[in-house]
């Protein structure tokens, strides 16, 4: 939220929400949607004035999801923080590690090696695949269709799986951490990967069956949240939000990292700015994603997935044995942990909803002296009013999911 | 005899007597009462079964085999739960709500036939509208809805229940005229006329599903009953993701059960009633062969497509029902009554 008292700045631009005369003045009727709603996506409270059933005005109330993520980073050492920044987008992990650890990478001026960078883009792309399922079936649901609900989250639980597979935790995976990744794949974990990339081409297509020519999905979405290309820049949308605007934005192309500019792929733009197109954009990412997972698989390089750095990542076990210095960087490590230089960075990646950018500074000590998490649910939310005015009730329902936020991921 | 009717043999005796007579009609009336209560209870332990087995889970599995009491537990919790109301309700019409609902749901039954054996069948008033009798009653439930809306001192039942209002003037006029055809051909209101309507093709004697004379009457018929019932994708008044509960937003225990039961109570009538007047009821039927297999199978195969389209389609808004019920079910309606009179002055002169 912006301070008041603070002149605008010469960069950026301010834009002010109009106030409008209270609803008891007119013959609205002013309703509470959440913080407990079944379709507001957790606790994202939305005060809307209805005329009729006719939406004439919505102002998003948002905080009750407040868990102070980037202030506890402040008091957690730098490898420590990995841990937190799997919580406050609960649906995308390990994108969310991405962002920190490269953030940190690049304050340190160190880079993964290529192994690690291609088991990052893995798992950047399952946890999308995840996170959009996760959308599909919410939104379909919402919209009355209960069998997509179920089948979506029969896809999701294969990478649920994978992720506890190969990190031990099905959804909090603190997998991608800075200086590389936490473990190699297992064999077990190719096999499950193999089946998913498989199975899931006819899943998309199942899904697709069941809504993209279904004439009440298809007149319960097209045209319903219209968002042009201008006003989705305008308010800062990233991710589907944006591209299902027309407008040809993808991190993962345009600020390319992990080496996504060493795989052929097509980044998905509709220009229909409303939410049967953001489904579609939606739909062809799953696609995507697994022709990147499997390009990433096909070529993975050998070596280490870790830099090889004992100030940053403790040393092998077996070593502990020999080496007495590795006891000591053990002991430093795990007491003290490492001190990137004074400085701050900033890393943007593409995650399931938008650019999830990572701001981090160092004061040079052990622990950070700010994170701050640029996070695409909560600017993607500011749309919500520009989407809905004009619109009915039933759309609003629409217009909330396809926005796809993630409420811990809006508070922070 | 008019009222109570068993077909064979002629009865005389009891019914002669006044107070056998009516004897008589009570125990009709408890007995349909409890066989109504227990197919509604299956219906639900049907649906959960059913969406069960469509989203890949078991579906209820845990009390008695296969699950089969989980509605007594059910039924048990709903009764034992603390009746509850939200203060500022309008304390009559708060209660008035769910009992019309239900009061509706069963009265209609007063009507309708079911079959029972060769040559038998059952049912507790013989009146010669049948048809128009169980639509005033079954509309009824828009009341219900409406009052329980209103008087529960919530926007989003408020809101529910205006939504019923809407929904009630689209699909009605759509409802009503999708039978009159039936009625053009059949020349009759009668319920057990209709389901024993016969014909004389070449060598076949014998009764004929109306679905194959009057198969747009069919899908209007199916389209517009769904609406009545409020299920999906027409379930507008409770649209849980959107209005929460919709008009029962605010009603608990014994008093949601009743607006629970009515709604499925609805479901069974009118999948009854499709069967009755388009798939011939009872028919076919032999002394071997008892009636109630094809009269309950085809209900029960109904029910089978109210369940699917629940599990499968998304929820229409309510300006794209009031749209389909003026401007496409009407017109259908309306040309269908007029062909399908000309048709059958062209063929019986």
């Amino acid at each position: 939220m912006a301070d008041p008292h603070v002149s605008p700045g010469t960069a950026g631009m301010t834009i002010t929400r109009q106030e409008r005369s209270p609803a008891h003045e007119g013959e609205l009727l002013t309703v509470n949607f959440g913080p407990q709603h079944p379709s507001t996506h957790g606790v994202l409270r939305l005060v809307v004035d209805l005329d009729g059933e006719v939406i004439r005005g919505l102002r998003p109330v948002i905080g009750y999801l407040h868990t102070g993520i980037e202030k506890q980073m402040e008091a957690l050492r730098w490898q420590q923080g990995v841990v937190v920044t799997d919580r406050h987008d609960y649906l995308s992990p390990p994108i969310n590690n991405l962002a920190y650890a490269l953030a940190v990478e690049k304050l340190m001026g160190i880079e993964a090696p290529p192994r690690a960078q291609a088991l990052r883009v893995i798992m950047s792309e399952l946890t999308r695949i995840a996170s959009h399922l996760v959308w599909l079936g919410t939104s379909s649901l919402e919209l009355g269709a209960m069998g997509v609900y179920m089948y979506a989250f029969r896809d999701r639980e294969k990478v649920l799986d994978m992720n506890e597979e190969i990190s031990g935790y099905r959804m909090h995976t603190s997998y991608i951490r800075p200086g590389g990744v936490m473990a190699d794949i297992t064999p077990r974990f190719a096999n499950m990967l193999e089946t998913f990339l498989k199975e899931m081409p006819s899943n998309i297509d199942e899904y697709e069956r069941l809504l993209s020519k279904n004439p009440i999905w298809v007149a319960r979405t097209k045209n319903i949240g219209y968002l042009s290309g201008q006003d989705a820049i305008r308010l800062g949308a990233t991710g589907p939000m944006l591209r299902g605007s027309g407008v040809d934005w993808d991190l993962r192309r345009d600020r390319p990292y992990c080496g996504y500019d060493r795989y052929s792929w097509e980044v998905q733009v509709r220009t229909g700015c409303d939410c049967y197109d953001r489904y579609l954009v939606r739909i062809g990412e799953m696609r995507e994603a697994l022709k990147i997972i499997r390009q990433a698989l096909d070529g993975l390089p050998s070596g280490p997935i870790n830099v090889d750095d004992r100030k940053l990542l403790p040393p092998p076990r077996e070593e502990l044995e020999t080496s007495m210095e590795a006891v000591i960087h053990h002991f430093k490590l795990f007491t003290e942990g490492y001190a990137p230089p004074v400085g701050a960075a900033y890393v943007a990646v593409e995650s399931g909803r938008g650019e999830n950018g990572c701001f981090v500074v160092s004061d040079g000590t052990h622990k950070p002296r700010r994170v701050k998490f640029r996070s695409a649910s909560f600017v993607n939310l500011q749309a919500l009013e520009q989407m809905a005015i004009g619109s009915m009730v039933a759309d609003l329902i629409a217009i909330i999911g396809t926005a796809d936020t993630v409420l811990g991921d809006v508070d922070r | 005899m008019n009222h109570l009717y068993l077909s064979y043999p002629n009865p005389g005796g009891i019914f002669s007597n006044p107070v056998g007579y009516w004897v008589i009609v009570a125990l009709a009336i408890v007995f349909t009462l409890f066989v109504l209560l227990t197919a509604t209870a299956y219906t639900v332990w049907y649906e959960r079964v059913l969406l069960g087995r469509f989203q890949r889970r078991p579906g209820p599995n845990r009390v008695g085999p296969l699950g089969l009491l989980q509605l007594a537990a059910d039924g048990i919790k709903l009764a034992t739960k603390e009746s509850f109301a939200p203060a500022g309700v309008d304390p009559i019409l708060y209660l008035v709500g769910p009992a019309v609902m239900v009061a509706a749901a069963f009265l209609a039954w007063a009507v309708i036939p079911v079959g029972i054996w060769w040559g038998f069948s059952y049912w507790i008033s013989n009146i010669n509208v049948g048809i128009l009798f169980v639509f005033a009653v079954s509309s009824m439930n828009a009341y219900a809805i409406l009052l329980g809306g209103w008087s529960s001192n919530n926007k989003y039942s408020l809101l529910g229940g205006m939504r019923a209002a809407a929904q009630l003037i689209s699909y009605e006029v759509a409802l009503g005229l999708s039978l009159v055809p039936i009625f053009i051909i059949t020349g009759s209101l009668r319920l057990q006329d209709i389901a024993n309507f016969s014909v004389h093709w070449g060598p076949y004697h014998g009764p004929i599903p109306l679905v194959i004379v009057a198969p747009l009457s069919f899908v209007i018929y199916m389209v517009a009953a769904t609406a009545e019932t409020n299920r999906t994708p027409f379930d507008l008044p409770e649209a849980e993701q959107e209005l929460i509960g919709g008009y029962h937003t605010e009603y608990s225990g014994l008093k949601f059960t009743l607006y629970y039961l009515g709604e499925y109570l609805n479901m069974v009538t009118v999948s009854t009633l499709a069967t009755l007047i388009f798939f011939a009821g009872w028919h076919p039927n032999a002394p071997w062969f008892p009636a109630f297999i094809p009269f309950v199978a085809k209900i029960v195969g109904f029910l089978f497509l109210y369940i699917w389209l629940r599990n499968t389609l998304p929820r229409l808004r309510y300006d794209m029902l009031m749209r389909l019920g003026w401007k496409v079910l009407l017109p259908l309606g309306m040309a269908n009554v007029v062909v399908t009179a000309a048709v059958v002055v062209a063929l019986t002169g």
